[in-house]
């Protein structure tokens, strides 16, 4: 698939966002004044910039609107309603810690499990797809709740639950890796099975449809850059994982938080292209490519 | 929630006008849908006899073509160094005051000095007659570069050709066997036909070295190694001769397998004939002679006759000669003689044991009534696999050869032929090539030739054209030789010429045998600094490659925008039952300043007072190629229309009819005038086919004939090269006319069979069938699904060499070498590489970007194609007999160098003559169905051939 | 709307016939030619002259080669389009409800003035069916001409997808899945007609026919008449004459 930066960007930051703000709304940090406003803006806004970045990965960001619609059935329209809750139902409690209206926190628990809900639908937008084996896994869940709760953990300055979150959400990598690299095979799609020809023999390309490029091709058999994809998963387990964990072990100051959150932010954007990057859509078994 | 209510009734177009495709050679009826006034979607006419309704990628695509940016603008003259691609617009009246200021003196002096030949045009029956009127000897089309094997090799043996001249009995035949290339010719009829034939669960066997296209559909694959699929068709007579499965009623009644072949003296091999010159037969009844003609005789096919022979007896002798066996044939032809053996059980069982007849009573020309139609569901076709090597019209002729012992030419189940065809080679014209000054040549350029003495050579024997046809070099060339064109202008071999005026013939890149080096030729300057070849006039419509040569250019019009008449007096779109021709009219007015090159062609001619073009008092006689089409008469009462005659319901025959184009129109652009069904098969001998054939003026007498499996024709030029008769060839030809004119079909090896052990591997092209020749590049659908073309290796290769994907390989012939991307494929004959045809572009043309994919990592083979044979004499790379361009005998040798960024050899970009295109036209601003109001919309082009820049 | 109906009246579709399709591109181009004027936005090309052209198509003809373990190889000409699943995924996928199966026939249609061109719905195709296109930003697919089949414009006997319209080989048989009577039906029962991916779990309507058993000619060899060697060929004469 192709890594496109617009959902990239948005899955990591909208992740880390709503899981800061499952944190904020949980009450495991609980600032006042311009420090609340400061951390809550912080929340929302990794939240709402991942959630505007994906829109321009629209063709028609203009009619994004209407995506609220099908909740019965797209995981995609849950994502954006439970988002869209999720900010609303938090408003007051961020409004109520910045100018100490002393509101009920309550809003602020329905508002950390609908944090929690949006990471899960975001996750089931890919997990659902039979067609991307690799994501159709519970690691791929697994790996954004991690992701989500480590992050928002280390923004609350949890240094503790941070560590263990970020064993889990190592952990939660490796499954998918490992898990990842067997899917397709599993799944059982071939060339065979896509044409419908495998019984006849071997099956291979001879000519593809049409020399020239096309959405296909650049959207769903992305082959560039797979062959570092050793190097990436360890420079990712480092760099989200184990140098964010190391700092909160060894420091435990504000700018070592940052730092720590900083090397996971990258680590988790090159965790994500390769979750992107290696997953092979079974529409590349008609070109003879994955 | 509900569902989307959508109009599923939305209107189609404002308009359709029916006319006929020209994306190809096909001639398939289209229909043109309009939206205001521009050309909207473009289906096929499903009551058109050609393609029924259905239409190929080309055709489908016709509306990329009407619009491509490549489209000529205006007149050009050069202004500049050729090929510089300096040139200035000029008026019409200034390009046609200089075309006739170059001509007329010509004309007046030696009209030998101007060469007129043409392309892919469809209207040869209008420019032979121009040249004819012209005085030039020197006119041809296309043809000895295309197929003439495939068209000679038939006429001199049954009167009729593959080609699109001829088709399966679709409906009934239940083995269709079909051998070479054949997927750009007659394309849609013949995949109509396989559609047919596999919906009834019938048999398709491919006899090709590869298995793409229709032979990735055929049941059977015989991956033959190239240049001998003769020799496998002479080892299938063998094999059904030694078992008996012949037709022999079919061959004592219908071909001249019983008439005598004279065993000795100087007319030794010719027929023997009789004291009226008349051959004849020996009457089983009798064991007497009688006549070949004769009512109720019964030819012996074994008569032995004051010690002459029968043909069957001469052709059986061979044929059953161990050299054919199969087992003799199956390592040169890369076939297990096995499988051979298979094949000629196949053909001989679905022949007959699945014959059949037709409660069709009829009466042949001999007088005697039959009570039915016997029929034999076997059929073959062929095309250029077979015939473009250098022994491609003898095994043409060996490939009819077979059809005929099986007994299924013009039977049902057979292969059928289309008017005017079937018709004899004496029917046919001789050609005519000795030039006056200031008069028309005495008659048509291009013929059929039966004796050495019609031969087109002086009395030293040197050539009388340009290009060499119908010389000893190649005796039958029948639609002379294109590709020496240039070759021998440059050589001044025989001659040197004055001018070059070509139409829509791409001779500086895929329309010549050796590229490079015609691209040298024409910029080649002698001692005193002009131009070797002094002037060139070109036509066409869209920037080739070879605009870029011309000293002149003439735009012609696209195919929407132009009148063409589909003639009988040229390649007419009959059906076995019917005979048929088409226009093309403008359905929509060109945008430029354009003309038809038909118009121009017969305006030019009134400027140089050419006979028939202007009226007595010098006035142009037409005032465009709608008038003659109308009014031009060929002898009386035939003109190039059948339809709508006189008053408007004569067919054929007939005064010209003012209301006739109109008539055309209202139909569809066609007409047809039907076979009776007692004349529907068996016409060359069905007496009421060919009273039919008369009526509607396809002859002026009835012309039945016999099959000639033995040619006296050709046999007067092996004797020749024996050293009888009076007109003798040169002596270094001898040998291979020899051999080559065999008048029984043969097989030999095709020429550079010396160099086989250095080059072992065999390169062919293939045409796609969603491209034509050169012109699919041009076109924005065509050029996303075919844009970029790989030398294909087999297995052995691929494996043996270790290649990869994205590699290149070196391919060295003889004459050159080019490196080019490949790709693997595993249904090829292993020693057996191919590309696709005429994808490769020079950089610049067909207003294509510098890097594009065609210019970049496209590639022709035709740089390893040599133009003349090694040795002295500049003898043509062709066909002995024909001259046919023999690019299928090309031999290469090849390496892996690996990935490579550009095909080699890369040529540096020709100057544009149109600008770049950029974005391509859209059909319609409004489209139909539910979306509007789309702001992205407004970024869509909608001019046609919108978005230009330079 | 989202959800999947039920079951749908009708179950129109495609059966396309491997054992005939030359690949000849011709129902490529007949349906980019009616699709850019037809059903919603045009099927844009972009660079049409360039180096790197692309554009949205509804059809594409791939070609493959199948090698058997003890046979010659063969080419399998293969055209994809979208296959009106059962089981859309593409369907439900959809968060605008612009995608959508009709529940009178079957067809997957995408409302384009619903589209947001999220392109979720051709991550879910298993056949590659969609194309988002570059210039309308909503995603294309093939309609199964439903501006032609039902359109009363049109004379009765083109009321069919343009692909099968055009097809020079008859390979493309449009028809009613659900009828057990109708051609495509029937087709699909004598051929062995099968589903693509079944493994996807889409339950396509679409089904292919496949090759024929290739390459099985086994006539036995002819008999000769009789002994040449021995007879001459005046023997060989006399006995083949003998029969007429």
């Amino acid at each position: 698939m192709h890594p496109a930066p617009s959902v990239i960007l948005f899955t990591v930051l909208s992740g880390l966002g709503f899981g800061f703000l499952a944190a904020l709304g949980l009450g495991i940090v609980q600032p006042a004044g311009w420090a609340a406003f400061a951390l809550w803006g912080l929340g929302y806004g990794l939240a709402v910039g991942g959630l505007l970045a994906s829109t321009t990965h629209l063709g028609r960001p203009d009619r994004a609107w209407r995506a609220f619609s099908q909740w019965r059935s797209s995981w995609l329209s849950r994502e954006g309603i439970a988002a869209v809750a999720t900010l609303l139902m938090l408003a007051p409690v961020a409004l109520s810690d910045w100018l100490g209206l002393g509101w009920s926190r309550w809003p602020g628990i329905i508002g950390a499990v609908l944090a929690l809900a949006t990471i899960g639908t975001t996750s089931m937008i890919y997990a659902q797809l039979k067609t991307v084996p690799r994501w159709n896994h519970w690691t791929t869940p697994a790996q954004f709740f991690a992701f989500a709760l480590a992050g928002g953990a280390m923004l609350a300055g949890q240094g503790a639950w941070a560590v263990i979150l970020l064993v889990i959400l190592a952990a939660s990598l490796v499954a998918h890796w490992y898990f990842g690299d067997r899917r397709f095979a599993e799944v059982g799609a071939t060339m065979g099975s896509a044409t419908g020809l495998g019984a006849l023999g071997a099956v291979s390309v001879f000519d593809p449809a049409h020399t020239a490029g096309n959405y296909l091709l650049r959207e769903m058999i992305y082959v560039v850059g797979r062959k570092h994809v050793a190097k990436l998963r360890v420079l990712a387990l480092v760099l989200a994982c184990l140098i964010p964990g190391l700092i909160l072990l060894a420091v435990a100051h504000p700018m070592a938080t940052a730092a720590a959150v900083l090397t996971h932010l990258i680590g988790a954007f090159a965790a994500r292209w390769l979750f992107f990057a290696q997953a092979e859509h079974v529409v590349g078994l008609y070109y003879g490519k994955r | 929630m509900t569902q989307v209510r959508l109009n599923t009734s939305p209107k189609v177009s404002d308009e359709i006008r029916r006319t006929t495709c020209y994306m190809c050679a096909c001639r398939c009826g289209i229909n043109v849908h309009l939206k205001d006034g521009r050309v909207s979607y473009i289906e096929g006419n499903r009551d058109h006899p050609v393609n029924k309704g259905v239409l190929c990628a080309k055709g489908a695509s016709g509306i990329m073509q009407v619009t491509a940016p490549s489209r000529l603008r205006a007149p050009l003259r050069r202004v500049g160094p050729r090929g510089s691609g300096a040139f200035e617009e000029i008026s019409w009246d200034e390009a046609l005051d200089l075309a006739v200021k170059w001509m007329k003196p010509l004309r007046d002096t030696a009209p030998e000095k101007l060469a007129f030949f043409t392309g892919r045009d469809q209207s040869q029956s209008l420019t032979g007659w121009w040249a004819q009127a012209f005085g030039t000897p020197n006119y041809a089309a296309h043809g000895g570069f295309c197929s003439v094997n495939m068209a000679a090799g038939g006429i001199y043996t049954i009167g009729g050709a593959f080609w699109e001249f001829g088709q399966p009995d679709w409906d009934r035949t239940k083995l269709f066997v079909l051998f070479g290339v054949a997927e750009d010719h007659d394309s849609n009829p013949i995949k109509i036909g396989l559609g047919k034939l596999k919906a009834r669960g019938g048999r398709v066997i491919g006899v090709n070295p590869i298995r793409s296209g229709y032979n990735a559909v055929a049941d059977d694959w015989f991956g033959i190694t190239p240049g001998t699929d003769g020799l496998l068709i002479v080892s299938l007579i063998h094999c059904l001769l030694e078992a008996g499965k012949v037709d022999l009623p079919y061959l004592a009644q219908f071909t001249n397998a019983p008439l005598l072949v004279v065993n000795d003296g100087p007319e030794k091999g010719m027929i023997l004939k009789n004291a009226e010159s008349q051959p004849f037969v020996i009457d089983r009844r009798t064991g007497q002679p009688a006549p070949w003609d004769g009512k109720g005789v019964e030819p012996d096919l074994g008569a032995t006759w004051q010690g002459h022979r029968t043909v069957f007896q001469h052709m059986a002798e061979r044929y059953l000669s161990p050299d054919y066996a199969p087992e003799a044939v199956a390592d040169r032809c890369g076939i297990p003689a096995a499988r051979i053996r298979s094949l000629a059980a196949e053909l001989a069982r679905v022949a007959f044991d699945e014959a059949f007849v037709l409660n069709q009573p009829w009466t042949d020309f001999r007088g005697n009534r039959h009570a039915s139609m016997p029929g034999r569901p076997v059929s073959f076709h062929a095309m250029r696999g077979i015939s473009a090597h250098s022994n491609g019209f003898q095994t043409a002729r060996a490939l009819h050869l077979l059809q005929i012992v099986l007994g299924t030419v013009e039977v049902p189940g057979g292969y059928r032929l289309k008017p005017p065809y079937p018709k004899p080679v004496d029917a046919h014209p001789t050609p005519h090539a000795i030039s006056t000054p200031g008069k028309p040549l005495p008659g048509p350029h291009l013929g059929y030739v039966r004796s050495p003495e019609q031969l087109a050579v002086d009395v030293n024997g040197n050539p009388l054209r340009i290009d060499k046809a119908f010389s000893w070099e190649n005796p039958f060339s029948a639609h002379g030789l294109m590709h020496m064109l240039i070759p021998n202008a440059h050589a001044g071999d025989p001659y040197r010429i004055d001018t070059l005026f070509l139409y829509m013939a791409n001779m500086a890149w895929n329309s010549s045998m050796n590229t490079a080096e015609v691209m040298r030729m024409l910029t080649d300057k002698d001692a005193d600094g002009e131009y070797v070849i002094p002037r060139i006039i070109y036509s066409d419509a869209y920037a080739s490659e070879m605009v870029a040569y011309a000293d002149l250019i003439l735009p012609d019009t696209t195919y929407l925008e132009r009148h063409d008449c589909i003639s009988l007096l040229d390649r007419p779109i009959s059906e076995p039952g019917a005979a048929g021709d088409s226009i093309r009219w403008p359905v929509v007015e060109p945008d430029r300043d354009v003309r038809g090159f038909q118009s121009v062609l017969l305006d030019l001619g009134a400027r140089l007072g050419l006979p028939g073009m202007v009226n007595e008092d010098g006035s142009p006689k037409f005032a465009d190629y709608a008038d003659y089409i109308v009014n031009h008469l060929r002898r009386p009462g035939v003109g190039p229309l059948i339809g709508w005659r006189g008053d408007g319901s004569d067919a054929g025959r007939g005064a010209p009819n003012p209301q006739q184009l109109n008539r055309y129109i209202e139909n569809g652009g066609f007409f047809q005038a039907h076979v009776p069904e007692e004349g529907a098969f068996y016409k060359p001998w069905n007496a009421e086919y060919q009273d039919w054939a008369v009526k509607i003026g396809l002859y002026e007498t009835p012309q039945p004939y016999l099959f000639s499996i033995w040619s006296e024709p050709m046999r007067r030029f092996q004797a020749a090269a024996e050293g009888i008769g009076p007109i003798q060839p040169p002596d270094h030809l001898r040998d291979r006319l020899k051999q080559a004119m065999d008048p029984l079909p043969t097989w030999y090896p095709p020429f550079g069979q010396e160099t086989a052990a250095d080059y072992p591997i065999h390169a062919l092209t293939q045409r796609p069938m969603d491209m034509y020749h050169s012109w699919g590049s041009q076109n924005a659908w065509l050029r996303q699904i075919r844009g970029r073309n790989y030398l294909y290796l087999p297995t052995k290769i691929w494996t043996e060499q270790g290649f990869a994907e994205g590699d290149y390989a070196r391919l060295t012939s003889p004459t050159g070498t080019i490196v080019a991307p490949v790709a693997h494929m595993a249904a090829l004959n292993d020693n057996t590489v191919w590309t696709w045809n005429a994808i490769g572009k020079r950089k610049g043309a067909w207003a294509l970007d510098e890097a594009a994919p065609e210019a970049t990592t496209g590639f022709l083979l035709n740089h390893l194609i040599p133009e003349c044979l090694p040795g002295d004499g500049r003898l043509s790379n062709s066909d002995p007999v024909t001259g046919q361009a023999a690019w299928f005998d090309l031999r290469v040798r090849i390496e892996r160098v690996g990935p490579r960024p550009h095909a080699e050899p890369a040529f540096g970009p020709i100057p544009r003559v149109v600008p770049q295109g950029m974005e391509r036209a859209h059909p319609s601003s409004d489209a139909l169905g539910v979306s509007s109001g789309d702001p992205r919309r407004a970024a869509q082009p909608t001019r046609s051939g919108g978005g230009l820049q330079r | 709307m989202t959800c999947l109906p039920a079951k749908t009246d009708k179950k129109l579709g495609l059966a396309i016939d491997l054992d005939t399709c030359v690949g000849c591109n011709a129902c490529v181009t007949a349906c980019k030619g009616w699709n850019d004027q037809g059903y919603g936005a045009p099927l844009s090309d972009q660079n049409p002259y360039g180096a790197d052209p692309s554009g949205t198509f509804l059809n594409r003809v791939h070609s493959y080669q199948v090698q058997p373990a003890d046979a010659a190889a063969i080419t399998v000409n293969f055209p994809r389009s979208c296959l009106h699943c059962d089981d859309a995924p593409c369907v439900t996928v959809c968060p605008t409800g612009a995608s959508y199966k009709r529940a009178e026939d079957g067809i997957v249609l995408v409302n384009e003035d619903a589209c947001i061109g999220c392109g979720l719905c051709a991550w879910a195709c298993p056949y590659g069916a969609r194309e988002l296109d570059a210039v309308a930003g909503v995603m294309k697919k093939c309609t199964l001409c439903v501006d032609r089949i039902y359109n009363e414009n049109l004379p009765e006997e083109d009321r069919e997808p343009a692909c099968v319209r055009s097809c020079p080989t008859g390979a493309r048989h449009f028809g009613d899945f659900a009828d057990p009577d109708s051609k495509v039906s029937r087709l699909t029962a004598e051929r062995g007609g099968f589903a693509l991916m079944p493994e996807m779990g889409t339950n396509p309507v679409n089904r292919y026919l496949p090759p024929r058993k290739k390459d099985a000619l086994d006539a036995s060899p002819l008999a000769p008449l009789l002994d040449i060697k021995a007879t001459g060929f005046a023997g060989w004469l006399d006995r083949m004459l003998g029969k007429i």
